[in-house]
């Protein structure tokens, strides 16, 4: 299976994650800082910045961008529910 | 058109307006009775809901309503001082529901009144209204944006996270009156509305500052300097006594409660470590003393410990303000961390807490939940947790201590940007 790498800046840990993974799937598992609310995208609570690696993650959903342009959120911030890794290294740090 | 007559006010009279400037009346409301304030604050003898009317050669502009209990109070001053025909513009600078009680009705009673907001308030108003994105139409205002009444400009001052993030003010140019939102307000009732004139109410205003602006410190040192720029004649806050007399005076004071309440005697150079400990046995301070040689061992950090038992959670809190890191010790009794650790940690969201480093540790007996629960709460205050925490069964073992010890200098580690990155794989996580 394709693998990516998630690095939690605030806590110095990198994740090797099989493609596809959703950040909330690990973000919670290794402690990092990055808190949840609603867990389905529509709250906001987990925006986090993208620190590099953008280009690695997924698309937003029609649902988070909507979500994030509420949020006024900046072009480097994803909401880590809805966030999916797809491929090389991504940098992450909470919002 | 010719405005409505203006009743004279009379001191403690119930429900004129009252003027603050030429054609600028106070129209809101008094709240004698009130106890706490959104849970969160005590009101001794009560606080007024501000709003304020303002009268130029084109329009008349409606600044901040009241808590919808008083909206009858607030529209029968308004009505001493225009006709609803005349309101040109309505302006919101904070959303809660305290000031925009009244905002409903009055949108109905003065339907082609243009409503102004922040920019970062449509979501609030959304909130706050249930509208379906089409019934409302209103205009979001940045730094620097005007509204013309004709001989008066309101200026719009973008002062966000004072205490909301939808939070602003509005500045009459030509009169150098600031309406000031939750900023230089507090909550002290007195029917003699100016600060020259109102009991003593200096407690009130501190108190209000470290309980409301505290937590974002940061966002207060942003937004003074745009504040003391102006030429200030007149304050008007949403809530309290109306600054006539030596207003800049509560700007200065501002400045200087924003400053940390305790200097930090580390400087720039060594980064701080607090642990804060409770132990029945003495085995989780055992663990503390351990924690607070291993973070020691570490160059550029200074370390405090602190026996929860013997001090108050005021002194601690303004220690943790200040501290790079923060690291708990509790036991785990009946599945849970212990009562003081609850409330030191139920009382850290009076100050700025966002990037500090967070740790938990302790001694258990049968399960040691606790360590994990203070963990959380740690991340739900928005520290970082970058050390899993120690939880060790009943007395440490020197071995155990060693780990301790280990656990402080990793955190050390941590504090001065010297930790290595760890790589771990998805599949060896629980």
């Amino acid at each position: 299976m394709p693998k990516a790498q998630v690095l939690f800046e605030d806590i110095g840990v990198a994740v090797t994650v099989p493609a596809g993974t959703r950040l909330i799937e690990v973000s919670e598992k290794v402690g990092a800082g990055i808190t949840y609310g609603c867990r389905e995208g529509e709250c906001g609570t987990c925006m986090m910045k993208i620190v590099s690696g953008m280009e690695n993650l997924a698309t937003p959903s029609m649902l988070e961008t909507k979500v994030l342009q509420e949020q006024m959120a900046s072009r480097h911030n994803r909401l880590a529910c809805q966030a999916q890794v797809l491929q090389g290294k991504v940098v992450v740090r909470p919002g | 058109m010719t405005p409505a007559p203006v009743r004279l006010r009379r001191p403690g009279g119930d429900f004129d307006a009252v003027p603050v400037a030429p054609a600028v009346h106070w129209i809101g409301a008094l709240d004698p009775t009130l106890r706490s304030f959104d849970i969160i604050l005590k009101t001794a003898n009560g606080t007024t809901y501000n709003s304020y009317c303002v009268r130029g050669s084109e329009g008349v502009a409606v600044i901040d309503t009241v808590k919808a209990e008083f909206a009858d109070e607030f529209f029968t001053r308004l009505e001493q001082v225009t006709r609803y025909d005349e309101i040109t513009t309505i302006v919101l600078n904070h959303l809660e529901p305290d000031h925009t009680g009244a905002l409903p009705e009055l949108l109905r009673r003065a339907p082609h009144a243009r409503l102004y907001i922040s920019h970062r308030a449509p979501l609030m108003l959304k909130g706050l209204l249930k509208y379906d994105g089409e019934t409302l139409d209103f205009t979001t205002v940045s730094q620097g944006d005007t509204v013309s009444l004709g001989d008066r400009t309101l200026r719009f001052i973008h002062t966000p996270f004072l205490h909301w993030p939808d939070t602003q003010c509005t500045y009459i140019v030509e009169d150098g009156i600031l309406f000031s939102g939750d900023i230089f307000g507090c909550h002290f009732c007195d029917t003699r509305l100016f600060n020259d004139q109102v009991g003593d109410f200096r407690f009130s205003f501190e108190y209000y500052y470290q309980h409301i602006m505290r937590p974002f410190r940061e966002h207060v040192l942003t937004a003074l300097p745009f504040i003391e720029a102006l030429d200030l004649k007149l304050i008007c806050p949403a809530h309290g006594p109306i600054h006539r007399d030596a207003p800049r005076g509560y700007v200065n004071r501002y400045r200087q409660l924003a400053a940390p309440l305790l200097a930090n005697e580390a400087g720039q150079r060594d980064k701080t470590l607090v642990i804060f400990y409770i132990s029945a046995y003495g085995n989780t301070a055992m663990m503390a003393q351990a924690v607070k040689d291993g973070a020691e061992s570490v160059e550029g950090v200074r370390v405090s410990v602190y026996d929860l038992q013997g001090g108050e959670v005021t002194p601690f809190v303004d220690l943790i303000e200040e501290a790079d890191g923060l690291a708990i010790g509790s036991p785990t009794i009946n599945g849970d961390a212990v009562k003081p650790v609850w409330d030191l940690l139920s009382c850290l969201t009076q100050v700025p807490l966002k990037g500090k480093l967070g740790a938990a540790f302790g001694s258990y007996g049968w399960s040691g939940e606790a360590v994990g629960m203070v963990e959380d709460r740690l991340r739900g205050l928005k520290l970082r947790v970058p050390c899993a925490g120690i939880k060790l069964k009943l007395i440490p073992t020197g071995e155990e201590l060693a780990e301790c010890h280990a656990f402080g200098r990793e955190l050390a580690l941590h504090l001065t940007g010297r930790a290595t990155f760890r790589v771990i794989d998805m599949a060896e996580l629980a």
